[in-house]
């Protein structure tokens, strides 16, 4: 971990970041020549308290809302991973396409394990998992989620939307913040790439001729992936009203138009209920 | 102010004759910014056929508004004039896709109100939109520029219910984004034009996406609060 290299990182994105942190730049940029190892190495600590200065928010809070994305990219990460390595699970012609899915979620691991060490953060570290949904326990609605393609893509394309809305709903504690909104937001848009090649390659192979790259809800119902169990996870995507304008009304739309063009996020809690005690498996008490 | 006051001469006369004067110009000057601040939250719209999307969270919200507006007109003639041998299921891409540009544009443009900028005027005139490649791939570069407008603008946003409508949206076209991709090739969906080494999707700037997107509008669009004046 390289603390001036993360400064010169944010530079790229907020050219002024040495003027936020500190009116004097030259101070900052020449740290180096403070010379001793002891103020390198509180240099971490004084990024946080400098993130805070210069950007409103509290590091702790940021932390949280960091690791919260690490444990779900932590998740799809080790999903992806053992789906991939799985001999015969994935058919050769789809064996690239799942790749590159891979190749980003573990990316997105060792990127946010980056950014949380910077601030002096711990990342929290991969869990048990439990693929089928069963809590390690047996009887998870996904028993075939490692031999049964279908199972598998149903699997990842519920993870991939659910975690679009996870992101989506962290965007707001970190308002205003250049470097990690930009950063969370960066993700949230690969993960709804994800979200929508996952979802072509289900209707592709037949195996929802109904599932479109966005998620098409009714009026009553969000969840459009035919996929019972996973209701609790597009609760609410079928919304149609936009900062207090009913679209279906104001607009003469369909639900399903209404409600594709705009995703709808989930809280923490939410989530957190959605993955943990199923496929992120709990701790015996 | 107080250099002003010759340190020789200075006596409380000349000091309050001093503060008199900068008084008067402080006033003068506090008029000067009261109308030049109005006139920011203000849409400025010149003859020349150039809207400035205005500044603060109105500014960020007609940026959007500029964008679906362009993504709008462009879908609407794809599905009006539909490239040679489209397929149904692509035709059927088409129409949600503009039906989705549509209620973004119309959603801004109720949403702003009074502040909306004008209807700009798209100039298509450089697209063929008989050729399926030539469709897709300025297809392509509208929803890579959204995304990337999207992502690059966020931080500039202040109203976190407004932060959250924009996240709403910004999956959106990045669903768009993918598959248009993945109909170009498939498999293309996080290309490495679009995604860093990181896994990010790239972010651009206000000063960044407005000279792309004007190549297509006859309406020029400025952002003079946001470094780019045209």
């Amino acid at each position: 971990m390289n603390v001036f290299n993360i400064i010169e990182e944010i530079e790229k994105v907020d050219p002024e970041v040495y003027d936020r942190l500190n009116p004097r730049r030259a101070a900052i940029k020449n740290i180096t020549s403070f010379g001793s190892k002891v103020a390198i190495a509180a240099l971490p600590f004084a990024l946080g308290t400098m993130f805070k200065r210069a950007y409103g928010q509290t590091t702790s809070g940021v932390l949280d809302v960091l690791n919260f994305a690490l444990t779900l990219e932590h998740l799809e990460a080790a999903f992806y991973t053992q789906g991939v390595a799985k001999a015969g699970l994935i058919p050769a012609a789809n064996a690239s396409y799942l790749g590159l899915i891979k190749r980003d979620e573990v990316a997105h691991v060792k990127f946010l394990q980056d950014v949380i060490t910077s601030l002096k953060g711990t990342p929290v570290t991969a869990g048990t998992y439990d693929f089928t949904g069963g809590n390690n326990k047996g009887g998870g609605p996904f028993g075939d989620v490692f031999t049964n393609y279908a199972t598998f893509l149903a699997v990842a394309q519920v993870f991939e939307d659910t975690g679009v809305r996870a992101y989506k709903g962290q965007a707001p504690a970190l308002l205003g913040n250049q470097t990690v909104l930009t950063a969370a937001l960066s993700i949230h848009a690969v993960e709804a790439r994800h979200a929508s090649a996952v979802r072509k390659l289900r209707h592709d192979l037949n195996q929802d001729a109904n599932t479109k790259p966005w998620i098409v809800s009714t009026a009553t119902v969000g969840n459009d992936t035919g996929v019972a169990a996973a209701n609790a996870n597009y609760a609410g995507e079928e919304n149609v009203t936009q900062g207090g304008v009913n679209l279906v009304t104001a607009l003469k739309v369909s639900n399903a138009i209404a409600s594709a063009s705009f995703d709808e996020p989930l809280t923490k809690d939410q989530v957190t209920a959605l993955v943990v005690g199923s496929f992120i498996v709990t701790k015996p008490a | 102010m107080k250099t002003d006051i010759n340190p020789i001469a200075g006596n409380v006369n000349m000091a309050r004759r001093s503060f008199l004067r900068y008084a008067g110009a402080g006033v003068a000057t506090a008029a000067v910014v009261g109308v030049s601040a109005c006139h920011k939250d203000r849409v400025i719209v010149s003859p020349g056929g150039t809207a400035d999307i205005g500044s603060d969270d109105i500014g960020i919200l007609n940026y959007a508004y500029a964008l679906e507006q362009l993504e709008a007109a462009f879908y609407t003639e794809v599905v009006a004039h539909a490239y040679t041998g489209i397929s149904t299921l692509e035709l059927n891409y088409m129409t949600d896709i503009r039906d989705h540009e549509i209620v973004h544009r119309e959603f801004f443009k109720a949403a702003l109100k009074t502040n909306a900028i004008m209807a700009l005027t798209p100039d298509f005139s450089k697209i063929d939109f008989t050729s399926r490649d030539k469709v897709l791939a300025a297809a392509k570069a509208f929803e890579d520029l959204g995304v990337q407008a999207y992502d690059g603008a966020g931080y500039l946003i202040k109203n976190a219910d407004y932060l959250t409508i924009a996240g709403k949206i910004v999956s959106v076209e990045a669903r768009h984004a993918a598959l248009i991709s993945n109909l170009i090739s498939p498999g293309s969906f996080v290309g490495d034009d679009q995604i860093d080494m990181n896994g990010l999707n790239k972010s651009s700037t206000i000063a960044q996406v407005l000279p792309i997107a004007n190549t297509y509008l006859k309406t020029k669009v400025t952002a003079s609060a946001f470094n780019y004046n045209g």
